[in-house]
């Protein structure tokens, strides 16, 4: 049992170091600009994983062009720029908005407009029932009467 | 109409839900489409002192195939383009992506050579430039030298008869450049 468990220990420990190289930076801000971009850019291949945590073989590579393009000294927008040169707006976890893309960015908000006119009718509605118009003495006895029958 | 409403907000959602499942998410439009092909040039994988490069596809439409003999999907299409060199319509010219030397030539010795001639893409760079992420890749690429469609994954029967080879008919009648 205990063995199984060192060695259950051992395989997620081991699944967590992989994937990762170590990389050498001139200095940390480009460490840290490196490491905050490769969380941002998709990897194609799992494509619900990001270049950080993904294991493919392209992952590597394009961690590769990236750490090059930070090393190098060029900015984030430039490594972004590299990769949706070659793979489209794909890479980005965060889509620009185009006209292809509008749906994805306006429709959370259309939902939110269609909803609130929704429960605005609705709530108007019930306030109506509630306005109901008093009844006259006339039905009011007929009311009492017919509560009188039904009890009895 | 109180019935009707939920029947139609479940309609929408039953629509929607079923365009996403003719979509396939695998496909990645490619941003190349339109575009002149990107600059390459490499050593052939038979002759390492020779080269393939953008002159070599020049004032002919052309077919760039992107494989490798670890690629299993490539052994998947690799008889239709044996077929389809076999027809002389078009030349195919390979670009053989992260592979070892020895083992992409017995690939071909094995399964057949339907290539004019394959660039070795070694480190797989100008892959990258490609904007390969799913061996196989097929380019149709124009006279003028820009790419025009895209096949990602393994090119098949139908994929051939009903959008590759009319575009290529289409293309080899435009004007080649002056």
């Amino acid at each position: 049992m205990m063995k199984r468990r060192v060695l259950l220990f051992g395989l997620v420990f081991c699944l967590s170091a992989q994937g990762m190289e170590i990389r050498q930076f001139d200095d940390a801000d480009k460490q840290q600009r490196y490491e905050s971009l490769i969380k941002e850019l998709r990897c194609l291949v799992c494509q619900n994983q990001s270049l950080a945590d993904s294991d493919a073989d392209l992952a590597k590579d394009l961690r590769d062009e990236v750490y090059n393009i930070i090393q190098s000294g060029k900015n984030e927008q430039e490594a972004v720029q590299f990769l949706v040169d070659r793979y489209g707006d794909f890479v980005l976890y965060r889509p620009p908005l185009k006209t292809t893309t509008s749906l994805l960015w306006l429709g959370p908000l259309v939902l939110l407009l269609v909803g609130a006119a929704f429960l605005l009718r609705q709530s108007k509605r019930r306030s109506l029932e509630q306005n109901e118009p008093e009844l006259t003495q006339e039905e009011r006895l007929r009311l009492q009467s017919l509560k009188d029958k039904l009890e009895r | 109409m109180r019935y009707l409403i939920p029947l139609i907000v479940f309609l929408g959602v039953v629509i929607f839900l079923a365009i996403g499942l003719t979509l396939d998410p695998r496909e990645v439009p490619s941003p190349f489409i339109g575009k002149p092909a990107p600059r390459f040039l490499l050593p052939q994988v038979a002759e390492p002192g020779d080269t393939l490069g953008n002159e070599n596809l020049k004032g002919q439409v052309s077919l760039l195939n992107v494989w490798a003999s670890w690629c299993v999907s490539c052994r998947q299409e690799h008889p239709i383009l044996i077929q389809l060199a076999k027809q002389d319509i078009v030349p195919i010219y390979g670009l053989n992506y992260k592979d070892e030397r020895e083992a992409a030539l017995g690939w071909l010795r094995q399964f057949g050579n339907p290539y004019r001639t394959s660039a070795f893409d070694a480190d797989g760079k100008v892959g990258i430039e490609w904007g390969v992420y799913g061996v196989p890749e097929t380019f149709v690429i124009d006279k003028q030298g820009v790419i025009r469609y895209k096949q990602t994954g393994p090119v098949t029967e139908e994929i051939l008869q009903k959008k590759l080879l009319p575009l290529i008919r289409q293309l080899q009648q435009e004007q080649a450049p002056s």
